[in-house]
């Protein structure tokens, strides 16, 4: 990764200008031809330092139910807990952290009930007590990593 | 443009914006409608929130952001919004939000991500904004990941949507 690419993703974190050349308003900005842009951004992807390019919807604006959750699961049991999770399609997001609840996760489903259901799934698959934390107040989302 | 439209604008931009001089001319000639129907309904669902911007998902650890913490604290429910506001708007505040307590097990009520290339390095930030913040004195933890077992970048949630689809 070179100074170009560093400064290609740092600008691409705000956004690409919605117009129709959208690449042609980056080059002035990075003073590079929209084709290398274009060719940089598909390089990155292709060597998974981008997981995605283009707009992510927030699918809590178009309806549906979350929580974050979390279980305080034995060291002994760990990887099969995590396995059982991984398999339920409603998991978006599972991490483990340094606590006693050490498996942290997000749950995405289409109504409060499937929330409740799935979370009912879970303890009863693996006899742990969920810890269920849905969002109240959103105060600041803002993922940017300088580089 | 129609509700079918709309769903397969949705649908083919969550696979990606393609990598073309004039994107939204590719994605308006599969639609079957004009470039600039399409730009203005892509503008519309910004405005409306449905999206923030155009833009990119890192995987952070390949940038060398290796260490993620996620900050709890429990502060009285009067204050809890109006720390959260500050502390949202605080240099290097990823994620900001208030979640329930669950006592006996659980007594945190605001949380916090933030992001750093070092542990140590992300402690200390933190140390240094609950000081700055006046905050040190109430009850909080400091919780890193140690690793991923599952994420999604194509969009929040995929599931939840999918299921729709």
């Amino acid at each position: 990764m070179d100074d170009l690419d560093r400064r290609l993703i740092d600008r691409l974190q705000y956004g690409l200008p919605l117009v129709r050349r959208p690449w042609e308003a980056l080059a002035d900005e990075l003073a590079a031809p929209p084709a290398e842009l274009r060719r940089r951004v598909q390089a990155l992807l292709d060597d998974g330092t981008l997981t995605r390019f283009g707009p992510m919807f927030d699918i809590e604006r178009l309806g549906g139910a979350f929580t974050l959750a979390a279980l305080a699961v034995p060291e002994t049991r760990f990887e099969e807990v995590a396995a059982l999770l991984h398999d339920l399609p409603e998991v978006a997001h599972n991490y483990r952290r340094e606590h006693a609840y050490n498996m942290w996760f997000v749950l995405a489903c289409a109504t409060p009930a499937d929330v409740a259901a799935s979370l009912a799934r879970i303890e009863a698959r693996t006899g742990l007590a969920v810890l269920d934390l849905p969002k109240e107040a959103t105060y600041h989302v803002g993922l940017h990593f300088p580089l | 443009m129609n509700t079918e439209q709309h769903l397969e604008l949705r649908r083919l931009l969550e696979q990606g914006l393609p990598l073309v001089p004039r994107p939204y001319r590719l994605l308006a000639e599969r639609l079957g409608c004009a470039e600039d129907e399409v730009l203005a309904q892509v503008g519309e669902w910004q405005a409306e929130g449905l999206f923030r911007r155009v833009g990119l998902v890192l995987r952070h650890h390949a940038l060398g952001y290796r260490a993620n913490a996620m900050l709890v604290l429990d502060i009285p429910d009067a204050e809890v919004d109006d720390v959260g506001r500050r502390l949202g708007q605080a240099p290097g505040v990823n994620l900001c939000y208030r979640r329930p307590r669950r006592p006996p097990q659980w007594r945190y009520n605001l949380f916090c991500m933030i992001h750093g290339r070092e542990r140590e390095q992300v402690r200390q930030r933190i140390a240094a904004l609950l000081g700055e913040q006046g905050l040190a004195h109430h009850p909080h933890a400091l919780l890193f990941s140690i690793r991923a077992y599952k994420q999604c970048g194509g969009r929040y949630a995929p599931a939840a949507e999918r299921r729709h689809g």
